[in-house]
């Protein structure tokens, strides 16, 4: 070893923990590290993290509501049926500005593919910890092919996006490093990217939908519609779109110091852009439902209970939002906009929950019981929530997602 | 398509015709072959394919086929004994310890209580094996529908899809959990014998045989006696046909079987989505990178 080498390796972990701790002392930056949010968020991570341990020594029975009547329970609810629609913000993003040219909003597409891939990150570990043997979840891409599954479809999507994603969101990653040859290629490949991004989204975002079609007789007829996998699509793009409202208005407050003057000033008209294109879709999408419920005849359905709850989703958290997102971007006012975009983000949860198991099995006696989480579930939720924050903080922290790096200005791709 | 590449600008064509190609075959690799699902419409493969037929009305409520099933499958005892009535008390279904229940109805329409036993129907398109994303189930030439613990990976998919509530999930362990359900006897009926419950049932509610022949046989219960059952059997055509087969004095669905589901396999509800897949694959690509060279080019001229 020469003298050369030795200096390379001493200065590398300097540059490392340089970088972690955002140039600041191990001292200081722990002492920056207590606050209350954080502390808050430690003692949910606390309680939740042995939980999750808790079902791998005595597996899911002791945390979840899982039976053998309602195999999904709301991790998966939750964590994939609600997550991936509102994990749509890569693709929407990078469509807008890649493929469709609309370069303004350049300045949220970072954020964009970031909340996606951190979204089906998350997918991920909500799946691992839900079913049975993680350990083989490589088992349908490599072991064993059930290509007439539309999971099958599913989990060769979802991984490979994820893929996708993080080649997409790379650049930020390698900046962040400083490795300038290799962030050139990962620019090249920008465009490809997000085709192949459009395109399994496209199919997974509808396959989640398309899950149920197998199982008539135990969705309620009002939310089984040939059209669920159109459905899903549709509003996963005013999902997405609605998303990136949400997560730069969180960001532009409580992290501001890691956004640029571009980001900043830019944010409020960029809002009410993306939010008339939500309002659209989201139009389109409430029509679409109620020619789902014509096209099925199930209008006599609308007067039981089940009907009412179906006309609260579409009337209370589809077009209520609708008109918010409207008449927010008709008086040009970003709040109005965020106020909507919030709401129609209640309402994609609601549906995906409505679908997957809160209309599941509506047939069974003693149905409601499996709809409330118990406590331990509902703690393992909250804690994987808590850390997907802390995650997703620690990198906006680090890496410019928020701000132009001033070694690397926009390329023109 | 050709239009797009042509109208792009000279120096980018190949790189994009690059992208089409590699965005088509990739795509490809993802979704393999599913397009060719299963036959279409009617079953009409492995016509000797056995079943069972149960008559209802001949059903005692002895419970001896629970037992019988759970020695020779090794299950765990059972946490009462079989010869207790009170399980009567609640409607079970098949668990990770049992896979097959009887229930017991009192409908108004009949002056007695009627039992009804609850297994794997061993459904002629079985929607579990189509839901399964890692193949663990296979419809045997038997009939048998036969589940495999070393590919599952435990998503419950096929519990979802089944229509009959019928396979059970190994909840309680937390390495190792696997599916549970009937198998129809697949070691015993692939080597000549007769599935235990059959062979156990004291009151000759259950009987063994290959599927076409149960039917003639319900048939002529049916035709010899119309004032004793209704003239349906459960299982002929629902979700395609099942392997198990039912004959009853009352309508089916006040003994809670599933009567709003479809005659047509349950696989046929996905196909027209699965089928849409490679559309999507091919033409979403030109599309979007027609799309891309549009509007480069007209932020070129700008
Ligand atoms: S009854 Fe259910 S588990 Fe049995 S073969 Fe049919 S779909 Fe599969
Ligand atoms: S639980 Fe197992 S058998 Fe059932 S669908 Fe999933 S992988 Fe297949």
């Amino acid at each position: 070893m020469n003298d050369e080498t030795i200096a390379k390796a001493e200065s590398f972990p300097a540059r490392f923990t340089d970088k972690l701790l955002m140039g600041m002392s191990w001292a200081e930056y722990s002492k920056k590290l207590i606050t209350p949010f954080n502390i808050v968020a430690m003692i949910i991570l606390c309680v939740g993290f042995p939980l999750i341990g808790l079902r791998f020594y005595k597996g899911l029975a002791a945390v979840t509501h899982s039976s053998n009547e309602y195999p999904w329970s709301i991790l998966l609810g939750w964590g994939l049926f609600a997550g991936v629609p509102l994990s749509a913000t890569g693709y929407v993003m990078a469509t807008t500005v890649y493929i469709l040219g609309y370069k303004k909003y350049h300045p949220l597409v970072r954020l964009g593919v970031l909340t996606g891939f951190m979204g089906y990150l998350f997918a991920v570990i909500y799946l691992l910890i839900d079913i049975g043997r993680p350990w083989r979840i490589y088992y349908p891409m490599a072991v064993s092919y059930g290509p007439t599954s539309v999971l099958f479809l599913v989990a060769w999507h979802v991984s490979t996006y994820l893929t996708v994603q993080l080649l997409e969101f790379s650049p930020a990653i390698l900046e962040w490093i400083r490795a300038q040859r290799v962030r050139k290629w990962a620019i090249l490949i920008t465009i490809a990217m997000t085709i192949a991004g459009v395109i399994l989204s496209t199919l997974h975002q509808s396959a989640l939908g398309a899950l149920f079609l197998l199982a008539p007789g135990k969705v309620h007829p009002l939310w089984y519609s040939t059209f669920i996998p159109v459905f899903n699509f549709i509003s996963s793009i005013f999902g997405g779109l609605c998303m990136v409202i949400a997560v730069s208005t969180v960001c532009a407050r409580w992290l501001r110091d890691k956004a640029d003057d571009t980001f900043l000033s830019n944010l409020d008209p960029l809002t009410v852009g993306l939010g008339k294109a939500a309002a659209v879709v989201m139009f389109v999408y409430f029509v679409l439902k109620l020619i789902g419920v014509a096209h099925d005849d199930n209008w006599a359905l609308l007067g039981t209970g089940y009907g009412y709850w179906f006309l609260v989703e579409i009337f209370l958290f589809v077009a209520l939002p609708v008109v918010t997102l409207s008449v927010g971007v008709k008086k040009n006012s970003a709040g109005l906009v965020r106020f909507g975009a919030f709401h129609a983000i209640a309402g994609i949860i609601l549906n995906r929950l409505n679908l997957s198991i809160i209309t599941f099995n509506y047939n069974l006696p003693d149905h409601f019981h499996h709809i409330v989480p118990p406590a331990k579930e509902a703690l393992i939720v909250l804690s994987i929530i808590t850390f997907h924050i802390l995650l997703f903080r620690w990198i906006l922290n680090r890496m410019p997602v928020l701000r132009e790096d001033p070694d690397f200005p926009e390329e023109d791709h | 398509m050709e239009k797009a590449r042509d109208g792009g600008k000279k120096g980018t064509v190949s790189r994009r015709q690059l992208l089409q190609g590699l965005a088509v075959a990739g795509g490809a690799a993802i979704i393999g072959t599913s397009t060719e699902v299963f036959a279409d419409g009617k079953f009409s493969g492995w016509p000797d394919r056995r079943g069972m037929l149960t008559d209802l009305t001949e059903c005692v409520g002895c419970r001896s086929c629970e037992k019988a099933c759970n020695e020779a499958n090794r299950l765990p005892g059972p946490e009462v004994p079989f010869d207790e009535k009170s399980v009567f008390e609640r409607k079970r279904r098949p668990t990770a310890s049992a896979y097959t229940v009887v229930n017991r109805y009192e409908p108004k329409s009949s002056d007695k209580p009627l039992y009804r036993k609850v297994q794997c129907n061993h459904c002629n398109e079985p929607s579990c094996a189509a839901a399964c994303p890692v193949k663990a189930y296979t419809k045997t030439p038997e009939g048998s529908v036969l589940y495999n613990a070393d590919v599952c990976f435990g998503c419950r998919y096929c519990m979802v899809a089944c229509p009959f509530y019928v396979p059970a999930y190994d909840y309680d362990s937390a390495l190792e959990p696997k599916i549970v359900k009937c198998t129809l006897c697949y070691g015993r009926i692939s080597k000549g014998g007769i599935p235990a419950c059959a062979e156990a049932c004291p009151a000759g509610a259950v009987t063994f045989g290959k599927r076409s022949d149960l039917i003639k046989l319900a048939r002529n219960k049916i035709r010899k006696n119309p004032d004793k059952y209704i003239d349906r059997i459960y299982g002929e055509y629902e979700v395609g046909g099942t392997s198990w087969l039912y004959i009853s004095s009352v309508p089916f669905d006040q003994l809670d079987y599933p009567n709003n589901i479809p005659e047509k396999p349950l696989v046929e509800q996905t196909k027209g989505f699965l089928s849409a897949v490679p559309m999507v694959l091919t033409i979403w690509p030109a599309l979007l990178t027609m799309c891309y060279a549009a509007t480069r080019n007209k932020e070129g001229k700008e």
